[in-house]
């Protein structure tokens, strides 16, 4: 099962080794991919500042960490970043009556520019990080050789929990039911009673909430600063396409599928590439199979892109 | 974009005091050319602030030959096509006297032929050797060059007796030309070259990049990069279990790294101007006073740790001020061949020795080996 190496001797240990880099890209654009799902599912629109909910979620958890214990830091992040998401739905979203798919595009790219720009006046453009959770930045957990950083343990698990809840919440939940109700027909889901335009600031404040996550317990291994946000999120589109839109169980899958595939590019080619094989498979999936790999082609239809 | 319009209207307002001022000598007009934002605001931000307190510190005192300066300074974000229209701009329509910047190397050869077709003076504030080499006659640059930081690492790889190295670079301006240097200049030094991996700038993760260079078992690694990517190899090398000696560019002379890296950046090897261990050098240093003189007017105007990017700005000023007054004019050709003359000016960077041919006028001695000591940069004790 190991793959061709040219003029190398293969290890059994280093192909374990990139396969663990993989699985840590994979999770890490997985989050960020979920977060664009969760927006595009209640309002059918591709919520551009995605990236910049991870930045807030790691910046917000750097400054309050400095004078609360790290579990209230993070928690504290997690809720600025939601009330952030809230803001944004309720003052430039809200109020617009079926606005275009372009419309939103340039609405929400605009927001995550003045995300950003807030973000450089408060913190300025150093780059910061969160210690690591357990251990330090050089320990690592060494099974035979293959070594693994805890906090990737970390990612792993809370990227697991996070999926978990989410899908637990929109299948058992009276409010996940409203909302993907919302996503189905809003027309028809108003007629049963549901505020629809609640559902949408809902789907902000869950997406705000999953990137805040996600930017807490990856800026140990990524560093966060202002403009960390928009390399993510373009990994994060990649796999939501890559997956469905829309579909965040897919977008986990997708997301271990380009992280893995990044990581063992790696071995084989040399690494300058790894970023060409990312955009190729972006290319590929939007011309041969544009509802993605786990999508179905008529549902994608009903979608409005 | 904030501080754009903050730079705009700073412009504007200095338009407007100048035509106030009409009767009183004409302003000396300087650009400057910075990544105050972006992925290398960290050396575009020292660089604009020591630029401003030292264009007031002058004025202060009356300015250069009788005339004030007008300091307009421009926030290219690191790309280099911004960098070019800023420069078109500066040349064409502010009539600037002279550019100082860009930061980084990559904006600097984008603009190189401009200011040489525009006839103005370029002080860039970007390392790489092929700023100067071919040497262009309108072209200097204050960092020490990339080159002498090779050999530095050599020099010292040498004594460690490292021969089997693994080489990580950014594809960026900066990695490129450090890359180009290290294979150019190992064979003569005896060092094999290994593994030799390019990374994207805005990397987040290097563990498989890190994972093929342990796969070559090296005894050693470098790393040449200015991106948060060099704190991140670091960690992930380390994790991974690789424990040979990593040496960095001299890009890693930024204590917020050391900061973000924690644990992972002790003892990390890299060749560094002398401004980060201003305090620990012997008193009779020569450049003991500007160092000490620089680094603490500028913490206590901002209240924040100098780095040795803002002295390539400061480098730059005054290398341009001894120019204008060597050659007692404002003519542009006159101060280009003065600084070409000028020999012994003690800077943050090094002793400049300037000539036609060497338009950098630093040399390996500029350097200093450095290590990460208790979380903190330190002179590397020699065994």
């Amino acid at each position: 099962m190991l793959p061709i190496v040219w003029g190398k001797e293969p290890k059994l240990e280093f192909f374990f080794q990139y396969l663990v880099a993989g699985i840590t890209y994979g999770t890490i654009y997985a989050i960020v991919a979920i977060g664009f799902n969760i927006i595009y599912n209640a309002t059918g629109i591709i919520n551009f500042a995605q990236g910049e909910f991870v930045m807030l979620g790691g910046m917000t958890a750097v400054t309050l960490n400095q004078f609360l214990p790290l579990p209230l830091a993070i928690l504290g992040a997690v809720v600025i970043t939601m009330i952030v998401g809230a803001v944004i739905e309720i003052v430039f979203i809200r109020w617009l009556h079926k606005p275009s798919v372009l419309r939103m595009v340039i609405i929400t790219i605009g927001i995550s520019i003045l995300i950003r720009e807030t973000a450089l006046h408060i913190w300025g453009e150093s780059v910061r990080a969160l210690p690591y959770f357990t251990g330090s930045s050089t320990s690592s957990i060494n099974l035979g050789g293959v070594y693994i950083s805890s906090q990737i343990l970390w990612v792993v698990g809370v990227g697991a929990l996070a999926v978990a809840a989410l899908s637990g919440f929109f299948n058992l939940t009276m409010l996940g039911r409203q909302m993907r109700a919302c996503s189905a027909n809003r027309d028809a889901a108003r007629l049963c009673g549901i505020d629809a335009g609640n559902m949408v600031t809902l789907s902000f404040v869950l997406s705000a909430a999953i990137g805040a996550i996600g930017g807490a317990v990856v800026c140990p291994i990524t560093y966060v600063q202002y403009d960390s946000g928009t390399p993510l999120a373009i990994k994060g589109f990649t796999v939501a396409i890559l997956g469905g839109l829309g579909n965040s169980t897919a977008a986990v899958g997708a997301g271990m599928i380009l992280g893995i595939l990044e990581s063992f590019s790696i071995w084989v080619l040399p690494t300058a590439y790894k970023e060409a094989i990312s955009i190729a498979i972006l290319l590929l999936i939007l011309f041969v199979k544009p509802s993605g790999l786990f999508g179905s082609a008529e549902a994608a239809r009903l979608k409005e892109f | 974009m904030r501080k754009s319009i903050g730079i705009i209207l700073a412009a504007l307002v200095m338009a407007t005091l100048t035509v106030g001022a009409a009767g009183a000598a004409e302003t000396l007009k300087i650009g400057a050319i910075l990544s105050v934002t972006g992925p290398a605001s960290f050396l575009g931000a020292p660089e604009a602030k020591t630029l401003e307190m030292l264009v007031a510190e002058t004025n202060k005192k009356g300015g250069i030959l009788g005339r004030k300066v007008e300091l307009i300074v421009k926030d290219s974000g690191a790309s280099p096509e911004k960098a070019f229209s800023f420069a078109k701009q500066l040349i064409e329509e502010n009539k600037v006297f002279a550019i100082i910047g860009p930061s980084t190397s990559g904006e600097t050869m984008k603009i190189k032929s401009v200011a040489e077709e525009g006839k103005t003076i370029l002080m860039s504030c970007a390392a790489a050797e092929v700023i100067v080499n071919p040497v262009a006659k309108y072209v200097f640059k204050t960092p020490q060059r990339d080159r002498d930081a090779v050999i530095k690492i050599f020099q010292q790889m040498k004594k460690m007796k490292i021969t089997r190295i693994g080489v990580l670079s950014s594809n960026t301006g900066f990695g490129n030309a450090g890359k180009a240097q290290i294979e150019k200049l190992a064979p003569a030094y005896g060092i094999l070259i290994l593994a030799n991996e390019v990374y994207d700038k805005a990397a987040s993760d290097l563990t498989a990049e890190v994972t093929k260079i342990k796969a070559a078992n090296v005894q050693g690694i470098i790393n040449w990069s200015i991106e948060p990517a060099q704190a991140i190899v670091i960690k992930n090398a380390r994790q991974i279990g690789i424990k040979v000696p990593i040496f960095q560019s001299h890009g890693f002379g930024n204590i917020k790294y050391v900061q973000a890296a924690g644990a992972a950046a002790e003892g990390v090897l890299f060749p560094a101007g002398r401004l980060l261990v201003a305090d620990v050098l012997p008193k009779n240093h020569p450049q003991k006073a500007v160092l000490v003189k620089y680094k603490k007017d500028y913490e206590s105007r901002y209240k924040e740790e100098a780095s040795t990017f803002g002295g390539h700005a400061y480098d730059a000023f005054i290398i341009l001020e001894k120019g204008i007054e060597k050659a007692n004019s404002t003519d542009k050709a006159a101060v280009r061949s003065a600084i070409e003359q000028l020999k012994g000016v003690v800077g943050t960077g090094g002793t400049f020795y300037f000539s036609p041919s060497d338009h950098n006028g630093l040399n390996v001695d500029a350097f200093e080996m450095l290590t990460v000591s208790k979380g903190k940069f330190a002179i590397l004790k020699q065994k």
